[in-house]
């Protein structure tokens, strides 16, 4: 196990190195830079552009500019941002905690949703409240989620029970502290209900899916011929054998837990990390791009590992070697 | 479709269960036999042939053009056509003509005086039917000053309806576009890993994990942001076509790669071999046509992926950009709050693309059900 382990997180060493390449040529052989609109500015002189250049380390040929940047990174320091004049890191771990608290919450959520509702479809396999299950779960995957970030906003605005957008109130920094978890929980009620619909329905379709499978075994044949109640056959013997697969599933959600909630969040001007990153890209601000992509694709593969990990810790016929 | 062709060791096996040569089915005939049955699936399906319809006589359909702009109009609501008002019923649907009376509210007083029959093939804007055959004739239209908006219009005046049906082109082409380029290169990339296997295998999977490690949506944030912005609608499209394309290959060639692995294990392949054939063959001509029942489906169940993708990218303004239309790139005029409240019709672009990815969805899962032979009920 240790080495199954060992030897993944050695493998994301030269997936790191192209990932972080192919992003770095991408940025910097489209046309312009973060100076480009400076340039048109007439108070700018061209020897405080020049400066710019030189401090930022524009001027330097590309390979050497890459280089510079990934014996930077090594050492965790990831550079300064061109347009907050802050380094990277300091104004990323700002932005952390808004997107893991959106996040975190909707997978909780999600999953104390998700998984009785499939059981429950599970064991009225083609009942009308089955059908109308997988119906409404086609209609949650299919919705793009800044449409339903759209529709939601303008419902709360017809019916002014929540408020719109963003992630506290104008009075937030006058309430006492119960006042404001009060208000970011308000305003956390429409995002955590989009992302969270959003994914009950591929986990409770794999919920109902693993277990009809498990249910058709023959262990549950022989608890139920040997007089057990449905419920423990249930609950003791099928459900915990069907839960095991979405161990993967949870892995990869712990993996999008940072990069999952960009379009809700630039919907709904959530101040995380999604709506950092598009910013940045927009305006070619390249450090603060790069770091969010190595940061991406780390918890993308970390959480994977978890999964890995979790899986073969749960099931006891898997084994790593 | 090959129903006269009975393969030479379906016939003892079928008549020794005592069917006659007539009850014989073709594995497209179980497909669509089994398809048939799932009437969700059917339903998806007829969604899509509606939505294609409108894709293909988008010009004739939509009563006006995709740049037609009535400037007195603008944000005006739906027009539907009534049967009756104040004077009483009529059979013949028609509409009352509106003129602006409060521009910051957007506020049109309706003339109910007069009344404006819908007209079905009637003359109006100029179009070339399918690009070539030039027409004046649309569906249905109304006369002057009479307007028919079905859905609204928007800040320029112009009919939403129309805007979606061309948009549609777009939304509804993007898809099947991308999966065009991703299929072939993720069967052929998928194909040479997985029959190799070993060091080639080794190698050519870690790029492919590469590639799906890239946080997606940023990637294709950095992809877009990157594209010229001064090009024709078309040359972008096609662009963001393939940006999408390049995203969707490394997955895809991972699926086909695992099935190739059991799939070159069994003995006509290695019949294949033994009679000399080059790997290149083999894997072209026996190999990869095993896959198919997975591509379609993986096809079938990508494209509302990608069609999601364009909307969402367009939405933000890296997509499809004005003048052109898609649903995404309509969807932009209700990202303003304040105009949206004023203006709630502009959401109906998105309904299109719910309808149009539900219906994939459905369709593609009935067609997975009917393409496994495990799947099969009876």
């Amino acid at each position: 196990m240790l080495r199954h382990v060992l030897r993944r997180l050695l493998s994301l060493i030269p997936m790191l190195f192209g990932i972080t390449l192919i992003s770095f040529l991408i940025i910097q052989l489209s046309p312009g830079d973060y100076l480009a609109e400076m340039r048109l500015n007439p108070i700018v002189s061209p020897q405080t552009l020049e400066q710019m250049r030189a401090n930022f380390g524009l001027d330097q040929p590309l390979h050497i500019q890459y280089l510079r940047w990934l014996w930077n990174a090594l050492r965790l320091d990831f550079g300064y941002s061109f347009a907050f004049q802050v380094p990277v890191m300091w104004l990323i771990s700002s932005r952390l905690f808004n997107t893991l608290l959106l996040n975190v919450v909707a997978l909780a959520v999600a999953w104390a949703i998700a998984v009785p509702l499939g059981i429950h479809a599970a064991r009225r396999q083609y009942s009308w409240s089955d059908n109308t299950l997988s119906f409404a779960a086609y209609f949650s995957i299919s919705t793009p989620v800044f449409f339903s970030g759209l529709f939601l906003m303008y419902w709360a605005y017809k019916t002014g029970w929540l408020p719109i957008g963003g992630m506290t109130s104008i009075e937030y920094e006058f309430l006492p502290w119960w006042g404001r978890v009060l208000d970011v929980a308000r305003h956390m009620v429409i995002p955590v209900l989009v992302l969270g619909v959003f994914s009950v329905a591929g986990l409770m379709r794999q919920m109902r899916a693993n277990l009809l499978e498990v249910l058709r075994q023959d262990y549950v044949r022989t608890a139920r011929s040997k007089g057990l109640a449905e419920s423990v056959v249930i609950n003791r013997h099928a459900v915990r054998n069907a839960i095991n697969p979405l161990i993967t599933i949870f892995g990869f959600e712990l993996g999008g837990l940072l990069g999952g909630s960009a379009i809700l969040e630039i919907t709904m001007s959530w101040p995380g990390l999604g709506k950092l990153i598009a910013d940045a890209v927009l305006q070619k601000d390249l450090y603060v791009v790069m770091a969010s992509l190595v940061i991406g694709s780390v918890t993308l593969v970390a959480g994977n590992l978890i999964a890995d990990i979790l899986l073969a810790y749960s099931d006891p016929r898997i084994r790593y070697d | 479709m090959a129903q006269q062709v009975i393969r030479p060791g379906a016939v003892p096996r079928a008549t020794a269960r005592g069917l006659e040569p007539s009850q014989i089915r073709t594995p497209a005939q179980l497909a669509w036999r089994q398809l048939r049955r799932h009437r969700m699936a059917l339903a998806g399906g007829a969604v899509l042939v509606v939505l294609y319809t409108l894709v293909i006589f988008a010009e004739f359909i939509a009563p006006y053009s995709l740049d037609y702009s009535d400037r007195a109009r603008f944000y005006h609501p739906p027009v539907v056509p009534q049967f009756w008002d104040a004077r009483g019923v009529s059979l013949r649907p028609f509409v009352h003509a509106t003129t602006l009376t409060d521009p910051g509210l957007r506020r049109y007083s309706v003339d109910d005086t007069r009344r404006y029959y819908v007209r079905f093939f009637t003359r109006g804007e100029p179009y070339r039917l399918f690009g070539l055959i030039p027409s004046t004739v649309h569906l249905f239209g109304v006369d002057e000053p009479g307007r028919i908006f079905l859905m609204g219009t928007d800040q320029s005046g112009r009919d939403q309806f129309s805007r979606i049906l061309y948009g549609s082109r777009i939304s509804m082409s993007i898809g099947i576009l991308a999966a065009g380029i991703t299929i072939p290169i993720g069967m052929l990339y998928g194909g040479i890993a997985g029959y190799y296997g070993g060091r080639i295998d080794n190698v050519m999977m870690r790029i492919a994990e590469m590639m799906i490690a890239f946080p997606g949506f940023y990637l294709l944030l950095t992809l877009s942001a990157v594209l010229p912005t001064n090009v024709a609608c078309t040359t972008r499209f096609y662009l963001i076509t393939f940006i999408l394309a390049f995203l969707g290959w490394a997955g895809f060639s991972r699926l086909i790669r695992g099935m190739v692995l059991s799939l070159k294990e069994r003995e006509y392949v290695l019949a294949a071999r033994a009679a000399g054939l080059d790997d290149l063959r083999v894997i072209m001509r026996h190999v990869l046509p095993n896959t198919a029942s997975l591509v379609i489906v993986v096809a079938t169940l990508g494209i509302p992926g990608a069609i999601l993708g364009e909307s969402s990218l367009s939405f933000f303004g890296f997509g499809v950009r004005e003048p052109c239309s898609s649903w995404g790139n309509l969807l932009v005029a209700a990202s303003n709050l304040p105009t949206l409240i004023l203006s709630p019709w502009l959401l109906f672009p998105g309904v299109f693309i719910i309808a149009a990815v539900v219906a994939f969805n459905l369709f593609g899962d009935g067609l997975r059900d009917a393409l496994d032979p495990r799947l099969r009920t009876g």
